[in-house]
């Protein structure tokens, strides 16, 4: 992974550092920004490596610690715990043997809690990577855990 | 040339000719004579227009309000009420609305009907198609604001509209824009605020995936009215789907000329750009949105200055809100007066709600501002699911009121829902059972704002704390004799001392939840 | 872009709209929002352009929308063909697309099972 192209997608300027933050973690093989990560931001925007700390670790979406493939994050506000997030999060912790914050031994997936998610009308919910899965039971949690495995 | 103000249509058919429609119609025409309105107002002849059984039938265009059982006699008031004075002929309105902003939910045991101004072609047109949305009327009101209206106009017509804010806040719109617009400096920004995270929220999300061209309509509109060349629209970071489509849109809208450096021939230019977030809930205040915006931590700024004299890199800026903003084209195409016919008096339009929980259809709907709780739960959400009964609701999402059963028959608008010691907020509402667990909920919310709480004050970074221990030890039964009371006196603190209305939100879930479940809490 | 543009455009955009509506005898919207997403509307996608494509049925067209709000009842798809009123499905899954292929689109019998509203 060349960090050097990936910040040169963007122009030098400040209001770009999510964007490129974003795209460093996505282009990280273990999905997180690495130190490196940081410092090729921080070089590139001619701000302070503690400047670029500062700003990864405010938002939620940026881990500063590895990560697996698959990034499962489960919506625990009130409208889905309202509706049994928590039993989604046992069974998910049961099932991958690790709880929130860590991730799987074999690197598949990492277990997170987000906030409102947008589709509570489909509660509980959860986000793994980029998509969305809603109306979950046990059932279609195992077809969803399943299918990702399948595809890595 | 001469361009009328304002279309009456007549509707002819079998029907309304024998109701006597030639008889009105020739008397409609003399009296505008009469009155000297010839040249602003056209009548003209149309079939059917949908209504039957009725008698004579009119519209009066942009405004679409439909009048029936006009008689002869009636036609000198109506022209010197609703053509000359603009006012209502309250006796001849039809209270039904046309047609087309109606969307039916029968088959799903839901009688009611939505007047859907907002959400008008969400779930109908391919929102990945420009051509879908143009040809359904989309970038005529653009075009009406930039060629036929000044500026100053287009403000005057959002003021008399009297939309207000849809974020929450209620701020009238028109104001914010006069504001910016009066504001000293060349370069000025329209942000729309689409970073939505109350929980329990996604209307916005709604519209961007579903009609994104409404909104950039709707930015490309404020940004001539408040004199901006450049607007932001910041996405939250998980809305990956809003995101993709929005900027299809944009990208679309740049080909067709419908952003860029002269749009409809004028010498105004507009471009809009897409900001991702990156999953922080107090980027939602906006002065935390625009230092995340300008690639900083999303920490709130001190206001006074308030945006609109010195936001984005020190420059006048408009904040306005997704749902805000896909209200301008329909305000400014049909008019004023036409939007106010919806609401209530205070609070003008439509209001998105989302309804969640215990309900037995969860989902999204719009409807007038005004409309009360009850008729929400039941007669758009299905009512109380599995045949249990109402508890409670949290309406506003988490920074919003708990609300118990004696709030079912409140009218829900911006104004009047304030006089209740709650608030409209975002618009979620979230329906609790007779099982549900008040300890929960509030452990759930409080929980919440642990999490979302930026650090930026100690009230807010060490209230949020202390709340959640707090509600812990309830929860675990492990109470002491004055956590509840504690729990009111720390929100109580933070509702006056913290930074910004995050901390200072706190106070209003759970001095509600106190107020309408204080024993199920204390008895815990 | 000026007003005539537009006017142009708008006119255009209608007719090719119907004309592509006459070349499909029936359009499938399927609703391709997030909560439907989530709720498995790709799937159901998938399902009806493979069951189109197998079955060669060349005058049926299927295409997407946003949510139109009802969470509750997603997956949604409407089939709407010229003169009749629109049909709308809901809590589709793969397996009910094929049916409605099978039932409504090719032998023009909705499945009324399915079915929550007309439009």
């Amino acid at each position: 992974m060349d960090r050097e192209a990936i910040v040169k997608g963007f122009e030098p300027q400040l209001h770009n550092i999510l964007y490129i933050l974003h795209e460093l973690q996505d282009n990280n093989p273990r999905h997180f920004v690495a130190k490196e990560d940081i410092e090729a931001c921080a070089d590139y925007l001619k701000v302070p490596y503690s400047y670029v700390h500062g700003v990864a670790t405010f938002y939620t979406m940026f881990s500063l610690t590895p990560r697996g493939r698959h990034i499962i994050r489960l919506c625990d506000s009130p409208p889905c715990h309202l509706m049994g997030s928590t039993t989604v999060l046992d069974y998910l912790r049961q099932k991958l043997g690790i709880d929130v914050g860590e991730t799987t031994p074999d690197g598949a997936f990492t277990l997170e809690l987000a906030s409102c998610l947008g589709i509570c009308g489909v509660a509980p919910a959860i986000m793994i990577n980029d998509e969305m899965f809603g109306k979950l039971t046990p059932d279609r949690v195992d077809g969803i855990l399943e299918e990702r495995r399948k595809g890595v | 040339m001469n361009i009328a103000r304002s279309h009456v249509l007549i509707s002819i058919d079998a029907g309304t000719i024998m109701a006597g429609a030639r008889g009105v119609q020739a008397e409609l025409v003399e009296e505008i004579k009469k009155k000297g309105l010839s040249g602003e107002v056209a009548v003209l002849e149309t079939g059917n227009l949908g209504v039957t059984g009725m008698g004579v039938v009119l519209v009066v265009y942009p405004e679409g309000f439909y009048y029936g059982n006009v008689t002869k006699e009636d036609i000198p008031e109506f022209v010197e009420e609703q053509l000359l004075k603009g006012r209502l002929v309250k006796r001849l309105l039809l209270t039904q609305a046309p047609k087309r902003f109606i969307i039916r939910r029968e088959k799903m045991g839901l009688t009611k009907e939505q007047p859907r101004i907002v959400l008008k072609n969400c779930g109908f047109i391919n929102p990945e198609s420009i051509e879908e949305y143009i040809a359904a009327g989309g970038y005529e009101a653009a075009s009406k604001a930039l060629t036929a209206m000044t500026p100053e106009e287009v403000i005057g017509e959002v003021k008399r509209s009297a939309l207000a804010g849809r974020g929450g806040a209620a701020f009238p719109t028109a104001a914010k824009w006069e504001f910016a617009r009066k504001a000293p400096g060349e370069e000025k920004f329209i942000i729309c605020n689409a970073d939505e995270g109350e929980p329990g929220t996604f209307k916005d999300r709604l519209i961007l995936e579903g009609d994104p061209h409404k909104l950039l309509e709707g930015m490309l509109i404020a940004g001539y009215a408040v004199g901006a060349s450049k607007g932001f629209i910041y996405i939250r970071g998980e809305y990956a789907l809003s995101i993709e489509r929005t900027e299809k849109a944009i990208a679309d809208a740049r080909s067709y000329g419908l952003l860029g450096n002269t749009i409809f021939d004028k010498p105004f230019g507009f471009d809009i750009e897409v900001m991702k977030g990156a999953g922080a809930y107090v980027c939602g205040e906006e002065t935390a949105l625009i230092e995340s915006l300008e690639g900083h931590r999303g920490h709130p700024r001190n206001k006074p200055p308030y945006p609109v004299v010195s936001g984005l890199w020190g420059k006048p800026t408009v904040v306005n809100n997704v749902e805000t903003l896909a209200n301008i084209a329909e305000i400014v195409r049909n008019g004023a007066n036409w939007f106010k016919q919806y609401g209530t008096p205070k609070c003008a339009g439509t209001k998105v709600y989302t309804i969640l929980g215990h309900v037995a259809t969860p989902g999204l709907i719009e409807t007038e501002m005004g409309t009360t709780l009850r008729d929400i739960i039941y007669d758009y959400g299905g009512g109380i699911g599995d045949g249990k009964q109402f508890k409670g609701a949290l309406v506003g999402g988490a920074a919003g009121a708990f609300l118990g059963p004696d709030m079912l028959d409140v009218q829900m608008d911006f104004v009047n829902l304030k006089e209740y010691a709650a608030a409209l907020g975002s618009g979620a509402i979230l329906v609790m059972n007779q099982d549900t667990s008040m300890v929960d909920m509030l452990k759930s919310v409080l929980h919440f704002f642990k999490h979302e709480s930026c650090g930026h004050c100690a009230p807010c970074r060490l209230g949020t704390a202390r709340l959640v221990e707090i509600v812990d030890r309830i929860a675990d039964s492990e109470a002491k004799a004055d956590d509840v009371d504690r729990l009111l006196a720390i929100a109580s603190v933070m509702k006056d001392t913290s930074f910004c209305p995050l901390g200072q939100s706190l106070y209003l879930p759970v001095s509600s939840c106190l107020k309408y479940f204080r024993e199920e809490i204390a008895g815990s | 872009m000026n007003l005539d543009e537009l006017k142009a455009i708008r006119e255009k955009a209608k007719k090719d709209i119907q004309l592509r509506q006459k070349e499909a005898r029936i359009k499938i919207v399927v609703g391709m929002g997030t909560s439907g997403i989530a709720s498995g509307a790709r799937e159901v996608l998938r399902s009806f352009v493979d069951e189109i494509a197998g079955r060669n049925l060349v005058d049926v067209m299927v295409t997407q929308t946003g949510e139109k709000g009802f969470a509750s009842q997603e997956p949604m798809i409407e089939v709407l063909e010229e003169g009749k009123p629109g049909v709308i499905y809901g809590n589709m899954d793969a397996e009910k697309a094929r049916k409605v292929v099978a039932e409504h689109i090719v032998k023009g019998n909705p499945v009324l099972e399915y079915v929550i509203e007309t439009s």
